[in-house]
């Protein structure tokens, strides 16, 4: 019984992607401009383009697309809410009005303000602007950013990623209420999350204050893990791979360990001891500078680049289909990128793990440095 | 530089602060906190159940250490209450020896008190019947006055033949 309403539900959630997907297949876009080719990624530029253009958030959520018969490019996947903070307020419309647009020409106009898309930026042209006047870089020479808080493809994975880590943990802490070992899914998350706490948490902070600490790295560590796992589906999220969603999190740890730094954590920062006086106000500002900027920069920054770059090189390497096709033929550079995206794709499922470890770890030990009793000195 | 500063998105930043905020609240209410809890319930009931364990071993182990001690006592006990046996038996043998020589002593100093005693009475008859017997033959000697010595010796011997067959 139990078993039959689970795959009720699971059936009636992929009925409703699968029929807003349709729905949306069928938004066919008309107004294509740059893409006369049919979408066709064959070139070096092209294919650079493409992958920076993935590496980017997105303002819908874009399975594939394709050109059918009638050439006609039609797009799979579902459009996102757009909101914007323009110069009149706020602004809602939802991104299939862009129609898959990504280079200015299409025009959306809101509440009498035009909005036009550029490089998966939203901008909003200066009121008297028609179109979109582009510099030699491609930025727009009439028209200004907005504040974008739009749900975009990222903020959507991250809130589908929250829901499934919610919907997971919390059945597991269900579990514990009618029985001492959970079963089923459940038997999988709790070596994990035991993993976080023995071997993340505990020696890191220290047995006297790991508890505090404990409930932020796991979410953390699983937040980071499955996004990162996430992203090497075709389901092409790349969340983990955004400045803003890493800046966000390395903030968080920053706040924690800057908040729940002990006397002696300041003391030494501030006033190190055991050093001649002199030196102390340079040593202090070392100190600062790697507390309050280098700690959190190194960590955003290393978890960006690490899957971004993987993200890169493994479209990189699909596309030696294309690009080296001249040159080994089509089985040869055909064979070639999935022998090495095959592998490469190996790699990134350990990236995956050893980057939310690693972001998890150095959060734990520079909170344990925070709140050490600086005993020992 | 440029273009990591062109790429972040304020507007995502926001967005994905307030989310994860959420996220983290949530997960911290609903799923960690029970989570933890639990786990440290369990673990602290395992660590109960070991301790309890190994108390009753050690607790077997005095008892069995006690059985042995019970044991020893009790064949301690039934080898003291044997020996006591024993001495008492034996006791009362030689006891019984000492009494049983006691009367056959008396019994034998009773005889042998009665024989002098019936010897002395048997001599004092003999006496009195010698007595007896000389006073008969003085009497029959004076009665007789017997002329001549032959006689008198015939007649003696008569007597003493009498005497002795009596």
């Amino acid at each position: 019984m139990k078993i039959a309403q689970k795959s009720i539900k699971f059936l009636t959630i992929v009925a409703i992607a699968l029929f807003s997907m349709s729905g949306y297949a069928v938004d066919s876009d008309k107004n294509q401009h740059s893409q006369k080719d049919g979408g066709q990624v064959n070139t070096k530029k092209e294919v650079e383009e493409y992958i920076l253009h993935h590496i980017k958030d997105s303002h819908d959520f874009s399975l594939f697309s394709y050109t059918n018969d009638a050439g006609e490019r039609k797009h799979l996947g579902f459009p996102l809410p757009v909101i914007l903070w323009s110069s009149e307020g706020l602004v809602t419309f939802m991104s299939s009005e862009f129609h898959h647009n990504d280079d200015g020409h299409v025009i959306v106009e809101k509440d009498g303000l035009k909005f036009a898309k550029i490089h998966s930026k939203i901008y909003e042209l200066d009121s008297d602007a028609a179109t979109v006047a582009l510099d030699d870089t491609d930025h727009p020479t009439n028209a200004h950013k907005v504040l974008d808080f739009s749900i975009t493809k990222s903020a959507f994975g991250l809130i589908l990623i929250g829901l499934l880590m919610l919907l997971w943990f919390s059945k597991l802490a269900r579990q514990y209420k009618t029985r001492k070992v959970p079963t089923g899914f459940g038997r999988i998350l709790e070596p994990l999350v035991l993993y976080v706490r023995d071997e993340i948490a505990r020696p890191n902070i220290g047995e006297k204050h790991y508890r505090r600490f404990t409930g932020y790295l796991l979410t953390v560590f699983f937040f980071i893990w499955i996004l990162n796992l996430a992203g090497l589906t075709p389901l092409g999220f790349n969340v983990t791979g955004q400045l803003a969603v890493t800046a966000c999190l390395a903030i968080f740890t920053l706040v924690i360990y800057t908040l729940s730094g002990t006397k002696g954590y300041w003391m030494h920062m501030i006033w190190m001891p055991g050093v001649p006086v002199l030196i102390r106000p340079v040593l202090a500002i070392i100190e600062l500078a790697g507390a309050l900027v280098i700690k959190p920069f190194s960590l955003l920054v290393r978890l960006f680049a690490n899957i971004s770059a993987g993200h890169i090189v493994v479209m990189s390497l699909i596309a030696i289909m294309f690009t080296l096709q001249e040159s080994l033929g089509v089985v040869g550079a055909t064979g070639l990128s999935l022998l090495l995206s095959f592998f490469i794709t190996l790699i990134e499922v350990l990236v995956a793990f050893l980057q939310a470890y690693i972001f998890t770890m150095l959060s734990a030990l520079f909170i344990g440095m925070a709140v050490d009793d600086h005993e020992h000195h | 530089m440029e273009t990591l500063l062109n790429d972040f998105s304020p507007g995502l930043f926001v967005v994905s602060t307030i989310l994860l905020l959420a996220l983290i609240a949530l997960m911290i209410k609903f799923a960690w906190k029970p989570i933890l809890n639990s786990l440290e319930e369990r673990e602290s009931g395992i660590n109960n159940a070991l301790e309890a364990a190994d108390n009753a071993r050690k607790e077997m182990q005095n008892l069995q250490s006690d059985n042995e001690q019970l044991v020893k006592e009790a064949r301690e006990e039934r080898d003291a209450m044997l020996k006591e046996a024993r001495d008492i038996k034996e006791k009362m043998i030689s006891e019984a020896k000492e009494e049983a020589k006691g009367v056959a002593t008396t019994l034998i100093e009773n005889a042998q008190a009665s024989i002098k005693q019936e010897k002395q009475a048997a001599l004092a008859e003999i006496k009195k019947s010698v007595a007896d017997l000389s006073i008969g033959i003085a009497e029959s000697v004076i009665k007789r006055e017997l002329a001549s010595k032959e006689d008198q010796l015939q007649l003696v011997e008569g007597i003493l033949k009498d005497v002795t067959l009596n």
